[in-house]
């Protein structure tokens, strides 16, 4: 076990190099929310779901929907890791005629079952798809990423409702408490706390966790997937743009891109030398 | 050149200062939507919703029925689409004071994509009555524009653009609801255009006079009501019209001006603008070209309308 977590904090180290790389290339994008949510990306998909890259669409694979999906750039460097699609690809994202959209595109990207980008909708596509897996009897799992701003949004809470009524077991949702969002911190443009509380209030089973601990997050989904009978969030305090100094805790970070200047620094942050 | 958006967040803070019954709401976007350089003018009467564009809604329509006259605003997209019902119940159908002035409208919003690029926007809120709808062509007319829309009562929704864009109209010029403005004269066809497509559209008839053919610009800056008047004079005079927006061509102005002069007078007409499809990722004036948003395209539509006529 500890041999595998130390090997998945090594993909995430790679991955998050690979984000820094995309975005500094792409000169477009979310680079904070990337960042804080990359560990979480990578245990799901290195550890914890069912999935095929050589066959996308194969019916046995569990669900991934990035709610919070301007943290595409996150899902498009594990995607390509896992060999989805070719990783010279990423050096395309968000170019005219790529199938690397802004927001995460299931028309063009192999691996995207949803499209995402409007906030607060993917909870709802989410427990959608838990429910028609379980209608059909299967052991699926469904897996979102949400952001702890988005949480703001009224939708996720009608999903909420939803997933708790219908007793989604087969349901779990990740909120990436970075604490931000774009007009400065999620508790001064509008407060969302206590995140696990409300969740438990509408019937969640709640995990809080150390989002950037790959140990946490293996057992937190490991809990998840044990506990039955309701929806379960997995709430992890996360750092905005983690990983790289230069763009941790800085609201300012939300949407903005390495520079040139900054890109040396932040790939020696990651320990990458190239 | 400057930036519509930007033209709005000075405008607003200015007429902050004029009437302390204007209040601001934003749903976290305040730096982009510039409603923050009123925020840190008038800290008071300014509400950050957070990211929930319904609540939003709901919230200024409640202002309005005591009295104030809130200001909304965030990305058309959200704007538009998530607090739709929420404008059709508690703004318009009340008559509420409402002004929702939309930001990032069409597809010049480039590398964020379809999910974030409004290209029906214009559509739904024209299709909701008592709305008022405008699309300002440059600074200068977003400036009289909000103006305008803070002494006007009633729902306005009002859309912007992310980039800076060239200069149609003069410094202090002034905005009047529902009146068209013919930019340019001409005799040959009519460009019947709105927002940034009308910089193009004066560009296009410079070139095509050149050519020997004498096209009219006439500038919709409220897409609703439509000034009926200059339209149809439009359509009488020079007997080919070429509407042209950054916008579907279902329901914006180019459907407001065929479902006119279908009634009215029925006359040879395109439609410029994005042809029943999303938009995509990519650089603005990338986008712009691919979606044939632009001077040329509207040159070679108007060489075939003009051969139409004959
Ligand atoms: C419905 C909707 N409203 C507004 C936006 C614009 N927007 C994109 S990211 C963002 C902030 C998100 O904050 P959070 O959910 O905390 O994400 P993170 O901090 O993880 O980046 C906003 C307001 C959007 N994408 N969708
Ligand atoms: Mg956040």
């Amino acid at each position: 076990m500890k041999e595998k977590i130390a090997d998945l904090e090594e993909k995430a180290r790679r991955l998050r190099v690979a984000i820094v790389k995309t975005l500094h290339k792409s000169q477009s994008g979310h680079t904070g929310g990337s960042l804080s949510a990359i560990d979480m990306v990578c245990a799901l998909y290195f550890h914890k779901m069912r999935h095929n890259p050589a066959e996308p669409a194969w019916d046995g694979r569990d669900r991934f929907v990035l709610s919070k999906g301007h943290a595409a750039p996150a899902l498009y460097v594990t995607l390509a890791e896992c060999g989805y699609f070719p990783a010279e690809d990423l050096m395309m994202l968000r170019r005219l005629g790529s199938h690397l959209q802004g927001h995460p595109d299931s028309k063009g990207t192999p691996g995207v079952d949803v499209c995402t980008g409007s906030l607060g909708q993917g909870l709802s596509m989410a427990n959608g798809m838990a429910l028609g897996l379980k209608l059909d009897g299967k052991e699926n799992r469904v897996y979102a990423v949400l952001g702890d701003g988005e949480l703001q949004e009224g939708q996720i809470w009608e999903a909420a409702m939803a997933a708790a009524h219908y007793k989604s077991d087969n349901l779990c949702a990740l909120i990436d408490s970075n604490g931000l969002q774009i007009d400065g911190d999620v508790s001064k443009v509008m407060n969302v706390s206590s995140i696990s509380d409300k969740f438990k209030a509408f019937g969640w089973n709640a995990i809080e966790i150390d989002g950037h601990d790959m140990g946490q997050i293996v057992a937190a989904l490991d809990q998840a997937e044990a506990h039955k009978g309701a929806p379960t969030a997995i709430v992890a305090k996360t750092v905005k743009g983690k990983g790289v100094h230069l763009f941790e805790n800085k609201a300012s970070y939300h949407g903005v891109t390495p520079n040139d200047e900054e890109l040396p620094e932040a790939l020696r942050c990651l320990g990458c030398c190239d | 050149m400057i930036a519509t958006r930007d033209a709005y967040g000075e405008a607003l803070a200015e007429l902050g200062g004029e009437n302390d019954k204007i209040v601001v709401l934003d749903a976290d976007l305040s730096g982009s939507t510039k409603t923050g350089v009123f925020a840190k003018k008038f800290p008071n009467r300014f509400f950050n919703m957070g990211i929930a564009e319904a609540n939003m809604v709901g919230t200024a329509a409640g202002l309005a029925a005591v009295g104030k006259v809130p200001f909304l605003s965030t990305f058309a997209i959200f704007a538009a689409g998530r607090g739709w019902e929420q404008i059709r119940q508690s703004v318009a159908y009340p008559k509420a004071n409402v002004k929702i002035v939309a930001t990032h409208g069409g597809v010049t919003v480039g590398e964020d994509g379809g999910s974030h690029q409004s290209v029906e926007d214009v559509a739904i809120m024209r299709a909701i009555p008592n709305m008022t709808v405008i699309v300002p062509a440059d600074g200068e007319e977003t400036k009289g524009a909000i103006r305008a829309v803070a002494a006007y009562k009633g729902p306005v929704y009002v859309r912007l653009g992310r980039n800076k864009v060239p200069s149609v109209f003069p410094a202090g010029h002034k905005f009047e609801i529902g009146k068209g403005v013919v930019v340019v004269p001409g005799t040959d066809l009519t460009f019947i255009t709105t927002g940034l497509m009308t910089a193009a559209a004066v560009t296009a008839a410079e070139k095509l006079k050149a050519e020997g053919i004498s096209a009219r610009v006439l500038h919709i800056g409220t897409i609703k009501p439509l000034d009926k008047e200059l339209v149809l004079q439009a359509a009488q005079e020079t007997g080919a019209i070429v509407t042209a927006e950054e916008h579907s061509v279902v329901g914006g102005l180019g459907g407001a001006v065929a479902e006119y002069l279908g009634e009215a007078c029925p006359t040879l007409m395109k439609r410029v603008g994005v042809y029943d499809r999303f938009g995509t990722s990519g650089k603005s004036d990338e986008l712009l070209k691919y979606f044939g948003l632009n001077a040329e395209t509207l040159i070679e539509e108007a060489r075939e309308i003009v051969s139409r006529k004959k």
